[in-house]
């Protein structure tokens, strides 16, 4: 187990450095970056060709990247449009992210399992055909949709909401676009669990289980649930480095200064530095987030084992 | 180790006062309701079990026998399954008759179950230990640690070598034998009035299969309890049961005590399945296979069920369903406990 754990994160390193070069080019080909530092005037020549001797940027490709890596291991993400360093807008922004994600994890898990489980025991019942009815709603309408449309229904006509949330986004504040949020993968997890359920539901070990005599109950949790959830733990994790880098959207429409806000901000700007800063964050999460979901599968499944 | 000249050392039998058989089944019937239409699986099936008795349940694939099983263990699946008419007496007590939480409270403590593919049947995520376990702890609320004690006694108990080591592996890491030896444990645990083993050795290479039955006939006999043993296999009946129920699409087409039956069966189709039977003296010679296929369930054919198969069929077995009838000597005299269900039984047994 341990050497696998060691394996997994040394193949991180390439992952790592291949990611990054991507989307450093990727950023490169955007523009300009000293076009976006003067806003929407023209620039003055002789000021833009003395910011990108500044900036290195008169440099080669290469040597940016290999500039920007070299400050990126001293801890030195670079800064920002507004002057201010981009390990500071990440402190900002991270905490609001990952605060974000636990509602949203905390949905899916809650709701999604629930009713994966009820529609999964009771497949063909009039329960299951509406929630299966109600996910199809929930997956073929994008995103941007439900959150407008929450926004206006929740926060605008019926005001039960404030419409924007305030920089310091407390938990509370985050409960609607959590929802909103989780809501594509609630979908995913309700409908993977109620596959699952079904298909084991007539599994013999299930049969073995009801023939020692044990309570229903007892059948369901330890015996149905415990081999339904694999595939089920397996989408949420993979779900947490999708969730944080994915609520562009989402942060857009409740304003949440959260990592999709920095991002879009550093896009629209054309802030390398920001981009590829938080980019890289994200994937670092991503990997972590993979590795240890295929940790909690030897966990779950002892059939399974790393050597 | 004979296992047949029993009836000397029985012990007494335990618990209640009920004098009759341990279990008995009576006109039960069970169908399918699916889309193409009903299945009739089971079509009024009587037998009875005798405490320290093994009766053998022999048929083909879709003869009704495991669907039997399933529904004395009540663990058939309804819908779709249905029983729309029957009793099953347990103790003289009738189980359709009771609650599910009374069902539930026989399962497992005083009828268990071994069934057939141990590793598909065992939990692939919880240790054998926890399995074990956990019939003491849900029936008589021991707890984790006395569970996993009492769990190694009972591995120890069907000769699984190394136990206490043995105790927290999963189920994949154990061989077929041990495995189905695991099953053996589980379904003893309680120290049950009566056992179903339902084709127990069919997943098994031969010499673990005789192991395997040696074992279960030791632990029946020792325990004195029932068993009812579902199979396919002439041979393993011929060795450790009492008495055999021959089924076929539904029904008991013969009844007899188990050396009777290889002697003189009663029945075409029993006497079809022994001369199936591979044998030494009959070495190179083509090897008889009954003609045809199991009916379809769905629409059993009128009459005889056997007849489309049957080499002795004549009208009559199109039209008129024989009924399971006491088979006697040719004078007359009664053959106790033989019955079959053929319009022609005295030209099969005495011709």
């Amino acid at each position: 187990m341990g050497r696998y754990v060691i394996r997994r994160l040394l193949q991180m390193i390439p992952v790592f450095f291949g990611a990054t070069l991507l989307i450093f080019l990727m950023v490169n080909v955007m523009g300009d970056p000293i076009a976006g530092l003067c806003g929407d005037r023209q620039c003055d020549p002789a000021t833009a060709a003395q910011l990108k001797k500044e900036f290195g940027l008169d440099k080669p490709v290469w040597q940016q990247y290999l500039t920007y890596m070299g400050n990126l291991f001293t801890g030195d993400f670079g800064t920002a449009f507004n002057g201010q360093p981009v390990t500071e807008l990440m402190a900002d922004a991270f905490p609001v992210t990952i605060r974000l994600t636990i509602v949203a994890i905390l949905f899916e898990i809650v709701i999604g399992i629930t009713l994966g489980v009820i529609t999964g025991l009771k497949r063909g019942h009039p329960v299951d055909t509406t929630v299966l009815l109600l996910t199809l709603v929930v997956l073929s309408v994008p995103i941007f949709v439900i959150g407008l449309l929450v926004q206006l229904l929740l926060g605008v006509k019926w005001g039960w909401i404030e419409p924007a949330v305030s920089p310091e986004a407390p938990f509370d504040e985050l409960i609607v676009p959590g929802l909103v949020l989780a809501s594509v993968s609630l979908a995913y997890v309700t409908r993977l669990t109620r596959t699952s359920i079904a298909e084991n539901k007539r599994a013999d070990y299930v049969r073995t289980a009801v023939a020692k005599g044990l309570p229903r109950r007892r059948v369901i949790t330890r015996h149905l649930l415990r081999n339904s959830l694999i595939p089920v733990v397996t989408f949420i994790g993979a779900d947490v480095g999708a969730l944080m880098g994915g609520a562009i959207v989402t942060e857009r429409i409740f304003n949440i200064h959260g990592v999709g806000y920095q991002l879009y901000q550093g896009i629209v700007r054309q802030n390398t530095q920001t981009v590829v800063g938080f980019v890289t964050v994200l994937v670092l999460v991503f990997l972590l987030a993979n590795l240890l979901v295929d940790l909690l599968y030897a966990v779950l499944d002892p059939r399974i084992r790393y050597a | 180790m004979s296992t047949i000249d029993k009836t000397a050392t029985v012990p007494a039998p335990r618990g209640g006062d009920h004098t009759g058989p341990l279990l008995e089944v009576r006109d039960l019937h069970v169908e399918f309701h699916t889309r193409d239409g009903v299945a009739k699986a089971v079509n009024g099936v009587n037998y009875s079990v005798n405490a320290g008795e093994t009766l053998a349940v022999l048929g083909e694939s879709g003869s009704g026998k495991s669907v039997t099983a399933q529904a004395i263990m009540g663990i058939l699946d309804m819908p779709p399954g249905k029983i729309p008419q029957g009793e099953i007496l347990f103790r003289g007590q009738d189980m359709l008759k009771m609650s599910n939480e009374e069902r539930r409270k026989i399962r497992g403590r005083k009828i268990a179950m071994i069934f057939q593919d141990a590793l598909s049947s065992l939990n692939p995520v919880l240790s054998v230990g926890y399995q074990l376990g956990e019939m003491f702890r849900v029936h008589q609320g021991l707890s984790k640690k006395d569970a996993t004690a009492r769990a190694i006694e009972l591995m120890d108990r069907v000769k699984i070598p190394a136990a206490k080591a043995r105790v927290s592996d999963y189920p994949h890491q154990f061989s077929g034998g041990m495995r189905q030896r695991i099953m053996i444990a589980m379904a003893l645990a309680l120290e049950p009035d009566l056992i179903i083993a339902d084709e127990p050795t069919t997943a098994l290479d031969v010499t673990v299969q005789a192991q395997v039955m040696d074992l279960l006939a030791e632990l029946q006999q020792e325990f004195n309890m029932g068993l009812i043993l579902i199979t396919h296999d002439l041979g393993v009946v011929a060795d450790v049961a009492d008495k055999i129920a021959v089924m076929y699409a539904g029904r008991i087409v013969e009844q007899a005590p188990v050396h009777e039956l290889y002697k003189r069966p009663a029945h075409p189709y029993t006497r079809g399945l022994l001369d199936s039977i591979p044998r030494l003296d009959q070495k190179g010679q083509e090897l008889y296979a009954i003609k045809g296929l199991p009916p379809n369930l769905l629409k059993i054919p009128s009459g005889c069920a056997f007849n489309p198969r049957c080499p002795k069929a004549t009208d009559l077995c199109h039209t008129e369903v024989p009924p399971l009838v006491p088979v006697t000597e040719q004078d007359g005299t009664e053959l106790p406990g033989r019955k079959s269900a053929c319009h022609f039984w005295k030209e099969t047994i005495h011709g």
